[in-house]
C-alpha cells in the first residue's frame, strides 16, 4: 500500500477533516469542547423558549427554527469542520446544493399543502355531497 | 505571473480565490499549478476523494430525510380525533434524548482527536462512551415507542402519527445502523490498527455520526418543539 499515505494534500481538504489547521490534541479537544457548550447553550434556549412568555406565542416556532438553524451551523463549524476557506470551496458548494433542495422541498411542500388546504371544501360538505 | 510563483500560500489557498485567472493560464501552458485538478497537480488523494464522496452521500441521506420532514411538517395537525403531540409527547424524554445524542457526538469527537494522536486506548475509550450514549437513546426512543403504541396511538391511528413514526423511526433506524459501524470500528481499529484504510473509514463514521446529531436538532425542533405549542 504505498499508494495510500497519511500525507496532506497540497489541494482540498475533505469534510471532516482537521489538518488544515495542524491542531494539538489539545487543540483540537478545545475545538470540540467549544462545539459542545455552544450547542448546549442552544438548546436549552430551544427547550427554554418553549416555555417562556418572553415572546409572543405565534413567533415561538419561528424563534425555535432559528435557534435550530444556529445549532446547525454550529455543528458544521466546530464537529464536521467545514469553513470558508478555499480549500473547503467544494465541500461548501456541495453543502449549498444539498440546502437548496431540502429547503425547495420542505419549503415548497408547506407552502402548496396550505394553499390546497385553503381551498378544500370543508368536510361536513363534502360528506353531504355523497350521500 | 510566472507559474512557480510561491509568493501565496498553497496549503490553504490552492486557487488563489479572488485572484483572478491569469495564473491559472499562465501556468497551464507550462503544466506546472500545485493545485489539485490543475496543471500537474493531479487528482487529489484518496483520502480527500472518500471523504468527499461520504459528504455527497450524508448531503442526499439528509435531502430524504427533507422529504420525510416535509411530509410530517403538512400533516401535523391531521390528527383525525386521535391523540395530539401535546397530549403524547414526554418532555423530560425528548430533552435527555437531545442530550444523550448531543455529548455522543461530542465523544464521537473526542474518539477523532485521539485517532489523530494515535492513541488506542484513547480512541477505543471514546467510542465506547459514544456507542453507550447512542444505546441508550435508542433505548429511551424505544421506550416512547412501545409506551405509545400501547396507549392506543399507533402509526395506524392517524396521518399525524404515521408521519410522525416515519420521521422518527427512520433516524432511529440510522442511529442502529450507526452503532453497528461503530462496534465495526472499534474491532478494526483494535485488530488492524491506524491504518491507511481504517483512518479513512474513521473519518466517515464520525461525518456519519455528526450528521446524525445535525438531522436530530431538526426533529426535535421540528417534531417535538413545535408539535408540542400545536
Amino acid at each position: 500500500m504505498s499508494h495510500e499515505t497519511n500525507a496532506r494534500d497540497p489541494g482540498d481538504v475533505g469534510p471532516g477533516f482537521m489538518d488544515a489547521a495542524e491542531l494539538t490534541a489539545r487543540e483540537g479537544i478545545a475545538r470540540y469542547v467549544i462545539g459542545f457548550v455552544l450547542a448546549c447553550a442552544l438548546t436549552a434556549a430551544s427547550f427554554y423558549v418553549l416555555n417562556t412568555s418572553l415572546i409572543w406565542g405565534p413567533g415561538i416556532p419561528v424563534a425555535l427554527v432559528v435557534l435550530a438553524i444556529a445549532q446547525m451551523g454550529v455543528h458544521l463549524v466546530f464537529f464536521l469542520h467545514i469553513t470558508t476557506a478555499p480549500d473547503n470551496t467544494n465541500n461548501v458548494l456541495a453543502l449549498a446544493f444539498g440546502v437548496l433542495i431540502v429547503a425547495l422541498v420542505i419549503g415548497g411542500s408547506l407552502w402548496i399543502m396550505d394553499h390546497l388546504n385553503e381551498n378544500m371544501m370543508p368536510m361536513h360538505q363534502m360528506m353531504q355531497m355523497q350521500r | 505571473m510566472s507559474a512557480t510563483d510561491t509568493s501565496f500560500d498553497r496549503a490553504t489557498d490552492p486557487y488563489r480565490v479572488g485572484h483572478g485567472r491569469e495564473w491559472l493560464s499562465a501556468g497551464a501552458g507550462r503544466g506546472y499549478v500545485h493545485a489539485t485538478g490543475h496543471g500537474e497537480g493531479g487528482p487529489a488523494s484518496k483520502r480527500v476523494i472518500v471523504g468527499y464522496g461520504f459528504w455527497i452521500f450524508l448531503l442526499s441521506d439528509i435531502v430524504m430525510f427533507s422529504a420525510f420532514f416535509a411530509a410530517h411538517a403538512v400533516l401535523q395537525t391531521a390528527t383525525a380525533g386521535g391523540p395530539s403531540g401535546r397530549e403524547l409527547f414526554n418532555w423530560w424524554s425528548i430533552v435527555l434524548q437531545t442530550f444523550l445524542l448531543l455529548v455522543s457526538s461530542f465523544t464521537c469527537g473526542l474518539s477523532a482527536v485521539a485517532t489523530e494522536a494515535r492513541s488506542q486506548l484513547w480512541t477505543q475509550l471514546a467510542l465506547l462512551v459514544t456507542g453507550l450514549l447512542g444505546v441508550g437513546f435508542l433505548a429511551l426512543e424505544g421506550r416512547d415507542f412501545a409506551g405509545m403504541v400501547l396507549q392506543g396511538a399507533g402509526p395506524d391511528r392517524s396521518a399525524f402519527l404515521s408521519s410522525l413514526f416515519a420521521v422518527v423511526g427512520l433516524h432511529g433506524l440510522h442511529v442502529s445502523a450507526g452503532l453497528l459501524w461503530l462496534g465495526t470500528m472499534m474491532a478494526q481499529i483494535f485488530v488492524k490498527g491506524f491504518r491507511a484504510d481504517i483512518l479513512r473509514r474513521m473519518v466517515c463514521f464520525n461525518l456519519f455520526w455528526h450528521a446524525l446529531d445535525i438531522i436530530w436538532v431538526a426533529l426535535f425542533t421540528i417534531v417535538y418543539l413545535i408539535g408540542l405549542g400545536r
